[in-house]
């Protein structure tokens, strides 16, 4: 049965009527639009359906739109929830958006929003990240095109510039 | 920023430069003509470049398979706007091996602009020429010269123009920035920038060139674009989400598809009741033909929804499948060579039974699939009866044959299959299934409709990269000289199969088998494969010489390259002091090899756990040379994701399979390499301006395997010879 709700997404409230028990990942590309969230694997083994709940990454795959959603008329309260198309400030990129981009830490693409967003929610934990932090907080995602090396340098410099602090 | 070209439905075409929220709407479908009105006024140049004319530039070995007619010429398309900005039009496509970029470099470099002045335009049925499939490495040997003589051609064009214009001799005239300058008379200042010389010229005419074999292309040493490391033109879209990928077109307009698969490979459907799933809320549309059964509808959940409704009722016929599983696939595929014992009889069996030093092995690999990141997506929409698809494909014109066929579609001009910069291929992306599923789905419904495989049909349903069986034999002579070599590759392929190690005798083939399941291209294809089994015997032969394997390869190679990256992978590695300091547990192999005109070389050392179960790969130095490199940053990109690909098929990756079912179709029972898997690297590439550039996107996947396999000898002296290598197989 469907239910009407209210989704926090970037700062921007949208109010739907659909399946509570589809994936947040399924509503925000078929339903808001937003692709930049990819689908990787629809099991949480991927991380490239990764988005920010109040700055924590969540799988989106694996999250049903009403765990994240405010549902008319009950008590539950929404939250906010942040993905790649977010991150940036206008033509301002984040810091690890930036970081990023200057280290070319990406070929085919399709796995670096989600990889960005995790690297976004570590560095808001850890602003300087050992290498083991590093590993153990973006062993989460995958990137087949096995481009690890160059992110590392990329959280490295997100985190330089203390990037994840604010 | 230019334009973004509108399309059926109102998406951005992927020229690389369109940062913009998609204007949707537009519902035009867009011919050339109308395509060209929208680049504005300008010069429209097609290059035809015989392949012959680039013969010189491409490597001694390796053409790719499965080449078509249409790579007997390579075309080109420039247009020149009156602005002076530059497009390129290419049949190639972009997934994540870095054509776009150095695309751009190659014709920034001839028309002596800079590479943010050119938009890349790529694999557009309606707009691109067909230059054949993106495979085998060619858009580096064949592709990019092509593109550079046509821009070459276009800069001419612009000189001569200018000249006449100006009213002054061609030695005169210079192009430079985006301007033809008077360099012979400085005082008078005379220039006129390209956009004006391209609106004046095509006011005239349109061109078609075939540039003559001698055309004047910039010297390695006067380059100032190619050789540089030009980023991704598309960088900031990528990181910002913005770019949109197969999976990601059509917005608010499709419908969300959904296909029924059967339960085993070769499994044909009997019989299903397509009323639940027609009863499903918010499904549009259920079709069957023939086998194919799909469902199309307002989310991609009540599509799966309805998909699981149907599969209660449907009945399969599964006498076709083929029992083998991972296990038996090995004896499998022996017993069912093509051209029986004989074909895999060895001619010098006399010679290996009377020798004092022969030998003989066998290697396996399993199949391993592509996985990559973004699965096979398609957007079908049909206008009337013309068709056009988004779809991730490394063969845009091939893949538009396939629709007319499947459809039944009365003439290729109705169908335009465009391929979005997509999610990575590796090889795995030839085919055009997801096309005609989504085309399918969108004839029934009467409406667009987007497909994306999940996980699990990418793991059972796209091809795999083959298991083979590889047989190698071989005698010493008395003097350590390889007498007779003999080498079967059973079922993976003929790739990299020619040993570059002197041997009297060489009786080297590549057999056909019964494959159990659907299997095709992969990275580097049967290279991978052949370079395990022979990097690894060639081991085995260096201690039957009781000879050091690195000696003994040095030995017995002729070529020149070869030696010089093995080299190199042995000193950078730190080959010679492991040797000799070996301490418990710890171990060090190498490997070399070369495929598609480009050479590796890796040197791997190994921590064996005390359990002697299980090992790690601590450290890897691999050296590559691809002649001279056109965008180091790239190429090193290549090379280190190359490796560690490669290192997921070496350690872990192995579909799991019995009697065509797939067992462990998802990211947790299939490991690929993680952030964590990385060892400590220290890549070399060694560029040679004195040679042709040749791809790298495949070469860096061959050597890592076999150097491990001999690392782990080295440390243990057990042979392991299969691949994913394992110490303990349980
Ligand atoms: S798609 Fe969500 S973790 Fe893979
Ligand atoms: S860049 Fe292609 S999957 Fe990571």
């Amino acid at each position: 049965m469907d239910a009407t709700f209210t989704i926090r997404v970037n700062g921007n409230e949208h109010r739907l009527t659909t399946d509570p028990d589809r994936p947040l990942l399924d509503v925000l590309r078929e339903d808001l639009h937003l692709n930049g969230t990819h689908y990787g694997c629809g099991a949480g083994d991927c991380g490239a359906c990764s988005v920010l709940v109040d700055g924590k990454r969540i799988f989106s795959c694996s999250t049903a739109i009403n765990e994240v959603a405010e549902v008319a008329g009950t008590e539950a309260a929404g939250q906010s929830i942040t993905t790649i198309e977010g991150l940036s400030n206008g033509a301002k990129l984040h810091p690890v958006q930036q970081a990023f981009l200057d280290e070319g830490a990406f070929q085919c693409g399709y796995c670096t929003p989600g990889m960005i967003v995790a690297a976004t929610a570590l560095l808001k934990e850890k602003p300087s990240p050992s290498d083991a932090e590093i590993i153990e907080g973006m062993n989460g995602n995958i990137c087949r095109c096995c481009g690890y090396a160059r992110m590392i340098s990329a959280i490295r410099r997100a985190a330089e510039q203390n990037g994840g602090a604010k | 920023m230019n334009t973004p070209i509108s399309d059926p439905l109102g998406n951005p075409t992927s020229t690389g430069q369109v940062e913009d929220e998609p204007e949707s709407g537009e519902q035009t479908q867009l011919n050339r003509r109308q395509f060209l009105q929208s680049l504005g006024a300008g010069l429209l140049l097609a290059v035809i470049v015989p392949v012959d004319a680039l013969a010189q530039e491409r490597p001694p070995r390796g053409s790719g398979p499965n080449r078509t007619a249409n790579e007997a010429t390579l075309a080109a398309r420039l247009h020149i706007n009156e602005h002076g900005r530059i497009t390129v039009m290419t049949g190639k496509v972009e997934g994540g091996q870095g054509a776009r970029a150095q695309i751009a470099q190659a014709v920034a470099e001839e028309l002596r602009v800079s590479p943010e002045m050119i938009d890349v335009i790529m694999a557009d049925t309606a707009l691109t020429p067909d230059d054949g499939g993106t495979h085998g490495s060619q858009t580096t040997p064949r592709t990019i010269p092509a593109v550079r003589r046509a821009a070459s051609a276009a800069r001419d064009l612009l000189l001569s123009a200018a000249a006449a214009k100006l009213g002054v001799a061609l030695g005169e005239l210079e192009a430079r920035n985006g301007q033809i300058v008077n360099v012979a008379n400085v005082r008078i200042k005379q220039e006129l920038t390209y956009g004006q010389i391209a609106t004046d010229v095509a006011n005239s005419k349109a061109f078609t060139a075939s540039p003559s074999r001698d055309i004047q292309i910039s010297a390695v040493a006067d380059w100032k674009v190619l050789g540089t490391s030009v980023p991704h033109p598309n960088a900031r879209a990528l990181v910002t989400g913005r770019h949109f990928y197969p999976s990601d077109y059509g917005g608010p307009l499709v419908l969300h598809g959904a296909v029924l698969r059967p339960p085993a490979y070769r499994a044909k459907l009997k019989s299903v009741d397509l009323e639940p799933a027609k009863n499903t809320p918010d499904v549009a549309s259920v079709v069957r033909d023939g086998d194919f059964v799909g469902v199309a509808a307002r989310t991609s959940l009540a599509a799966r929804r309805a998909i699981e409704s149907l599969e209660k009722s449907a009945e399969w016929d599964t006498t076709a499948v083929v029992p083998a599983n991972t296990t038996n696939v090995y004896d499998h595929l022996r017993q069912n060579v093509r051209g029986g014992a004989d074909a895999i009889k060895n001619p010098y069996a006399d010679e290996l039974t009377r020798s004092t030093a022969s030998l003989r092995s066998e290697y396996r690999v399993a199949y391993i699939q592509h996985a990559p990141m973004e699965p096979r997506a398609a957007v079908a929409h049909f206008d009337g009866d013309r068709l056009t698809v988004w779809t991730g494909t490394q063969h845009p014109f091939d893949v538009r044959n396939e629709l007319v066929r499947a459809l039944n579609i009365d003439s290729p001009d109705k169908v335009r299959v465009i391929v979005p910069d997509f999610g990575g291929g590796f090889g795995g992306k030839h085919s055009g299934e997801v096309a005609i599923e989504a085309a399918r789905l969108a004839r029934a419904a009467g409406y667009a409709v987007r497909l994306v495989w999940t996980r699990a049909e990418e793991f059972a349903w796209a091809y795999f990269r083959p298991a083979g069986v590889m047989l190698a034999e071989a005698n010493l002579a008395e003097d350590g000289s390889i007498d007779s070599w003999f080498y079967r590759n059973i079922n993976s392929g003929n790739s990299g199969i020619a040993s570059p190690y002197r041997a009297a005798r060489n009786n080297t083939q590549f057999v056909q088998s019964e494959a159990p399941l659907r299997q095709g291209s992969y990275r580097a294809l049967a290279a991978t494969a052949n370079h395990f089994a022979r990097e690894s015997f060639i081991d085995e032969l260096a201690v039957l010489a009781k000879d050091d394997p690195l000696n003994f390869r040095l030995k017995h190679l002729g070529d020149e390259r070869m030696i010089a990256v093995l080299r190199a992978a042995a000193e950078k590695g730190g080959y010679a002091a492991t040797r000799l300091l070996k301490s418990v547990g710890t171990g060090v192999g190498i490997a070399c090899g070369t495929e598609k005109g480009s050479f590796v070389a890796a040197c791997a050392k190994v921590q064996i756990a005390p359990d002697g179960k299980s090992f790690r790969v601590t450290h890897i130095c691999q050296t590559y040379e691809c002649g001279k490199i056109m965008n180091p940053a790239n190429c090193l990109s290549q090379v280190q994701g190359g490796l560690i690909m490669g290192l997921g098929g070496a350690l872990y990756e192995e579909v799991e399979f019995d009697a065509g079912v797939i067992k462990n179709g998802n990211f947790t029972d299939y490991r690929v390499p993680r952030i964590a898997d990385l060892p400590t690297m220290d890549i070399h590439l060694l560029d040679r301006p004195d040679l042709p550039s040749v791809g790298a996107g495949e070469t860096p996947i061959i050597a890592i395997a076999p150097a491990i396999a001999n690392a782990i000898y080295h440390a243990t002296g057990k042979r392991i010879r299969q691949m994913p290598i394992r110490l303990d197989p349980a």
